[in-house]
């Protein structure tokens, strides 16, 4: 639908990403040094120039696949590693979050507003390193010279192409259910109280007219909700208080990240049966998924002792529990890249993936458990 | 004043799109069809009035060869003429119509889509049966398409091309009192808010443009020259077509406006005559309102009925099931059901 999605999906989920492993390298006690660095690495390639000429470019939202593809190698841009499951939860909190914030925006065009609050966030992840800053700064001015002149039926379209692509996700996420914004069936709260939004007066006016304009009748009707005046409105700037919450960072220490696979809609495997494509990816999408992986440019890392795991369970044990137990309709089909038919699509896409892998990767059953906290504290 | 009956399942969720339901009775059959756009699909359903039987059909937008995410679906429609009745469907891609139970594809109309996607999307979205053979549809350029429809057969053609919005068209709505008195034919509306009202014949006839105020219309009706209108901002207001007076100015809702329904033939035998309003939003809200037309004034007053709180749903859909208003039905985002309400 809009063709001026896929920046605002891009940015917000990788700010929410942003805001859950600041929280995770903090719960683990992953020294200072090393988080800023994850941190400033992953920014760094979120932000890359050619990497958001593409991105920026009018085209159609990714399929889900593509784009997990994008945020994994994202997650591992730096010298973290996250196994398998936590990148699913990862994921899964993600997209969440964000379903959550364009759900409950009160007017489409907030959604700018929320994509600010992120790279407010962001630039203040970046603020002692002055490379990185004029990057996100850069990304501020595209932002502001893109959207801010669009109407709010623009706005509505693309809040509608979001919503489709969220469409029949119902992942109960932990601190949602806790602050009561999402029930236990996965759907979230609309509350009918609150400040209606900017432009809009609360219900409950109805005034008729003369034919000559003048008003000759009033009436008020209950409008079976708590409404309040609607409160002022956020700053569209690259500076300035966005007045709406939604798209800060909800996470600390104490409020762990937690989600639950279960009880969620049949539906969700019927919708996957109807949205996917006969081709495992269509020519077009592994085209762009090489001209976007053409922009990453990823950090090697020098030592690989300074690498380390991170992960989104509070144990390792559950970490592998939840890898085991994940239901089949909630896999991330990852793209395999060997599987396509389109042979010179492919063969380019495998040269540029070859140049990420970094030397000594550790093959996928790797070290036990002991040797990655042994590796980690050998960088300290 | 109603009460909740008994949902009827549907093969996958609604998507978030204006008017995002659509309702056809066939009393012959004893059987009523619903259509509610899921992203590139169609969910048919027809229930038998006894309630007892349900089938349902899908439809997808196989147009071309799209490999990669399938053409989505902007709107879906039956278009009730006198001779037949047909199920228009709209996407990014173009306009298909169906024989009304979806078995044939009798058309095909392809819109211009550049090579590279463009900053401006390309859909084609708002669709009105208009007199006795002609379909309506807008699309993201501001054109409305008038489609020629015969009384059988395939030989549609396209008659004309109506320029006069500058924004996407969002909906469009036709005469729906079944009064040959009335003079205009067709509303439209558009991102911009502004209605355009419209005489039907051989060359559609301008009549009157009320403008928006930079304010969306998502949704819109007309009845006896009357043009109920739903707004971005929660606003429903009602102008006299032609003239363009406003009746009236409704802060309806708290959110957006995502459907409008008019139940034309609620109180015909009363004096004023009076028909029901259906009106619902993002803000989980459907309400029914009474419009009535005063002779003596020639004005139309609305007044407020009922409210019905879908909890924790944004609505997309809302329609009268049928002409008198006994019933209506609602879809809402992400729910694989339609809700059905009937007076109590």
């Amino acid at each position: 639908m809009s063709s001026r999605t896929l920046p605002l999906l891009f940015i917000n989920l990788g700010g929410e990403m942003l805001y859950i492993l600041d929280q995770r390298l903090r719960a683990q006690n992953i020294p200072a040094d090393k988080a800023k660095k994850v941190m400033n690495d992953i920014i760094t390639t979120m932000f890359n120039k050619k990497f958001l000429e593409e991105l920026f470019k009018p085209q159609e939202l990714y399929s889900k696949k593509a784009l997990r593809t994008v945020f994994d190698r994202l997650a591992h841009a730096s010298i973290m590693r996250l196994n398998q499951a936590s990148m699913d939860k990862l994921y899964d909190l993600m997209t969440m979050a964000f379903k959550y914030q364009v759900l409950l925006c009160p007017r489409p065009k907030d959604i700018l507003l929320v994509s600010f609050n992120h790279m407010d966030a962001i630039k203040d992840f970046v603020r002692d390193t002055p490379s990185i800053l004029s990057q996100v700064d850069e990304t501020y001015r595209q932002l502001i010279e893109i959207y801010t002149p669009l109407s709010a039926g623009e706005f509505q379209l693309i809040r509608q192409t979001l919503l489709i692509f969220f469409q029949d996700m119902h992942i109960r996420v932990s601190i949602f259910l806790k602050d009561k914004v999402q029930n236990s069936n996965g759907r979230f709260v609309l509350p009918t109280s609150g400040p209606v939004p900017c432009g809009t007066q609360i219900p409950g006016l109805i005034r008729m007219f003369s034919c000559t304009g003048e008003e000759v009748k009033r009436a008020q009707f209950r409008n079976g909700g708590n409404y309040t005046s609607a409160l002022r409105e956020g700053s569209f700037e690259m500076f300035g208080e966005r007045v709406i919450k939604l798209g800060t960072n909800m996470y600390s220490v104490s409020r762990p990240v937690e989600t639950h696979m279960s009880g969620t809609s049949k539906n969700s495997a019927q919708h996957t049966k109807v949205n996917t494509a006969p081709n495992p990816l269509a020519k077009e999408e592994l085209n762009l998924l090489a001209k976007l992986m053409g922009g990453l440019e990823v950090q090697r890392p020098s030592n690989t002792d300074s690498g380390f795991r991170v992960n989104l369970f509070a144990t390792d044990e559950e970490e592998e529990e939840a890898l085991i137990s994940r239901p089949e309709e909630f896999s991330y089909e990852v793209i395999n890249i060997q599987a396509t038919k389109d042979k010179q699509a492919s063969a380019e896409l495998q040269k540029i993936m070859g140049e990420f892998q970094e030397a000594g990767e550790p093959a996928p059953s790797s070290s036990s458990k002991g040797d990655d906290l042994l590796a980690m504290m050998d960088g300290l | 004043m109603y009460h909740k009956e008994k949902s009827i399942q549907i093969k996958s969720s609604a998507s978030a799109l204006y008017n995002n339901l659509s309702v056809l009775r066939i009393a012959p059959r004893c059987l009523t069809y619903f259509t509610v756009v899921h992203a590139n699909v169609v969910n048919m359903v027809s229930a038998s009035w006894d309630g007892l039987n349900y089938s349902h059909r899908q439809l997808q937008s196989k147009e071309g060869n799209v490999a990669t995410s399938s053409s989505l679906i902007m709107q879906a429609a039956w278009c009730v003429l006198p001779s037949r009745d047909l199920l228009v469907l709209t996407s990014q891609k173009g306009i298909q119509m169906y024989e009304s139970d979806g078995s044939i594809m009798v058309y095909w109309h392809a819109l211009d889509t550049p090579e590279t996607p463009t900053a401006q999307a390309v859909f084609a979205r708002g669709i009105a049966a208009v007199r006795e053979k002609y379909i309506c549809v807008g699309t993201s350029t501001g054109s409305v398409l008038v489609f020629d429809v015969p009384a059988k057969g395939s030989n549609i053609t396209l008659s004309e091309v109506l320029e006069e919005h500058k924004e996407p068209i969002t909906d469009m709505a036709s005469e729906c009192s079944g009064s040959l008195e009335c003079i205009a034919d067709l509303v439209s509306a558009d991102d911009s808010g502004l209605l355009c009202v419209w005489k039907s014949g051989e060359d559609f006839q301008l009549l009157n443009k009320i403008p928006g105020f930079d304010v969306s219309c998502s949704s819109v009706k007309l009845w006896k020259g009357t043009v109920a209108a739903g707004y971005g901002t929660g606003q429903i207001r009602l102008y006299e077509g032609v003239t363009g007076i406003l009746y009236a100015e409704v802060n309806a809702h708290a959110r957006w406006i995502y459907s409008l329904d008019i139940a034309p033939f609620t109180g015909l035998l009363s004096l004023p005559v009076i028909v029901q309003l259906l009106s619902a939003a993002e803000d989980s809200l459907v309400r029914v309102w009474h419009l009535s037309l005063t002779p003596e004034t020639n004005s139309v007053e609305i007044e407020h009925m009922y409210n019905e709180c879908v909890t924790d749903t944004q609505i997309c859909g809302a329609k009268f099931c049928d002409g008198d208003g006994y019933a209506f039905a609602v879809t809402g985002y992400d729910l694989s059901e339609i809700i059905r309400y009937t007076q109590a």
